[in-house]
């Protein structure tokens, strides 16, 4: 599809989303009230700059149905993603939204090579998060065999790896080198699998890791792209040529902004990503700011397609981590420690990659006059900690308790996050 | 009867302890005996001082977590099964030792002990004619 054609595709979609929204989501309508806006002010794709940007804030205001557009009745399934305040977010599916759903994430195997006659393995995890039951359709919608393996029991992944020769995996690049490390202690070869392809997501990665992840398997290694928020992955994904990540672009048009201004920036500048849902009709969003920076790459691809494609994540806009594909917050921590008066609010997030896993240590400050005698009720108190982050955070963190007045701290904003994984 | 322990909440950290001991010396505090019990992250120092009250201020001061809890400290005979006879004592009456250290020179060992129950610790090692030590003795 020539870009203009794509151009025209994309405004009238656009025209039928803010028709959908306007009649169907309240916050919507409100938004566009305030900005004097009503859906005939949108008549091409280039009008798009007229509407609201959504944030994740608006997602969790809006708790838990708020900014769906059909019926709950019309949802066949809902995926959630972790909040900032330990409150989740969700987002609800069509059945419409599912297909294409599907469809893109067909179109990104198709985009790795992998084809019918390929046994994909998907070590992502199964449930609300949006990595595994996503790719699971996708492969089935090519018509490739899918192998539900989900994360953890990485034996028994192993063993299947080889007895069935699986030709392709789909996981987060930490896990894809902690499968390498495992099939060394094992004494697997590589060339007791056939592995041919990666699909790798959920995490920030490097050239160097995907470098790593192919030698160590075997395979090439490919970024795919997505967020619960506006689908899952499939978003965006890579070709053979493994320079920038393709857009579905017409189904989600990707917009570059000034994070600070809201100001949109030319294609080659960086800037927070924005995209629109144009087809999905179960939680359709209008610019939602993904926090992510990246920026659009001028120029057709030497593939062909010639969807706009978007360089390397190059860091996020606000302070999230990305830790074992999780999202994590550091204020989600802070919320934690707050509630529990043994501590003072004095932390800090040690972020490393040990074995090729990324491990969260949270440093604590004990109160003086918490301090207690007994070894076994520190231990007690520890692990009520480690505990409670766990049901927040929804990853294991390691708890160290710290000497009272012993973290640093500063004037202003104070460093709370240490992030030793080298990503370059 | 019991003596007043001082504990201090420490980090696993090169020269913590050191810390400790460098600002008891310098104002003039003798330790008498001391333990460290320590998990993977942190440690509990455990110490028996000469002048108490004054060594958990200074250390309050230097912004140390620091509190007293009150042990038993006893001497016998630094000769075979004379701990264990004590210690059969103790078990005969339910008495729970949550930690113990001790260290013997010459015709005497000293015992410090934290015992689940205080007073029937005291009041069953009396009665046994054990030798408790007071703040006097140390």
């Amino acid at each position: 599809m020539s870009r203009d054609e794509l151009h025209n595709l994309q405004g009238r979609r656009l025209r039928k989303l803010v028709d959908l929204v306007y009649h169907n989501t309240p916050f919507y309508r409100h938004k566009m009230q305030e900005l004097d806006l009503v859906p005939d002010d949108i008549r091409t794709i280039d009008d798009i700059v007229k509407l609201p940007f959504t944030t994740k804030a608006d997602l969790r205001d809006n708790y838990p149905v708020g900014l769906l557009a059909t019926p709950m009745s019309e949802i066949v399934r809902v995926h959630a993603s972790s909040g900032t305040t330990g409150s989740p977010t969700i987002v609800g599916y069509t059945h419409r939204d599912l297909e294409i759903w599907k469809e893109v994430i067909a179109r990104a195997l198709t985009a790795y090579g992998v084809t019918r006659g390929d046994i994909v393995s998907v070590g992502y995890g199964y449930g609300l998060f949006t990595g595994g039951l996503g790719a699971h359709y996708g492969i089935e919608h090519l018509g490739a065999t899918v192998l539900p393996t989900s994360t953890g029991n990485t034996e028994k992944h192993i063993r299947l790896l080889r007895d069935l020769n699986v030709t392709a995996i789909a996981c987060t690049p930490s896990y894809a080198l902690y499968l390498a490390e495992m099939l060394r202690n094992q004494g697997v070869s590589i060339n007791d699998l056939k592995l041919h392809t990666g699909v790798f997501g959920a995490e920030p990665w490097t050239e160097n890791m995907r470098h790593e992840i192919e030698e160590q398997l075997g395979l090439k290694a490919y970024n795919i792209y997505g967020l619960s928020e506006i689908m899952g992955p499939g978003v965006a994904y890579e070709c053979n040529c493994k320079n920038g990540s393709h857009i579905a672009e017409d189904h989600f048009y990707p917009e570059i902004i000034n994070s600070e201004t809201g100001e949109v920036l030319p294609i080659g500048q960086e800037g927070e990503l924005v995209l629109t849902t144009l087809t999905k009709t179960g939680m359709p969003l209008l610019r939602y700011r993904t926090k992510d920076l990246t920026a659009l790459m001028p120029g057709i691809c030497d593939c062909g397609r010639t969807n706009i494609r978007f360089t390397r994540i190059l860091g996020r806009s606000d302070d999230m981590l990305i830790i074992r594909g999780i999202n994590v917050f550091p204020s989600q921590v802070e919320n934690v420690i707050l509630e529990m008066p043994e501590f003072a609010p004095c932390y800090m997030l040690v972020v490393d990659r040990k074995k090729n896993m990324d491990m969260l240590e949270i440093q604590v400050e004990l109160r003086p006059d918490s301090f207690s005698d007994d070894i076994g009720s520190m231990l007690a108190l520890r692990k009520r900690l480690v505990e409670r982050l766990k049901s927040v955070l929804s990853i294991n963190a390691e708890v160290k308790l710290m000497e009272p007045n012993s973290l640093p701290r500063s004037e202003g904003k104070s460093m709370r996050v240490i992030d030793k994984r080298v990503l370059v | 009867m019991t003596i007043k322990q001082m504990s201090v909440f420490l980090e696993n950290k090169n020269g913590r302890i050191n810390e400790v001991t460098k600002v008891l010396g310098k104002h003039n505090i003798n330790m008498h005996a001391f333990s460290m019990a320590e998990t993977t992250d942190f440690g509990i120092l455990r110490l028996i001082v000469s002048d108490v009250e004054h060594a958990v201020e200074i250390l309050r001061e230097k912004g140390y977590a620091v509190i007293l809890t009150d042990v038993v400290c006893i001497s016998c005979s630094n000769v075979p099964s004379a701990l264990s006879e004590i210690l059969d004592n103790l078990a005969k009456h339910q008495i729970f030792i949550e930690y113990m250290y001790a260290f013997a020179q010459e015709n005497i060992a000293h015992i410090v002990i934290r015992p689940s129950n205080l007073e029937e610790c005291v009041k069953w090692l009396s009665k046994e004619g054990c030798n408790i030590l007071d703040k006097q003795h140390l």
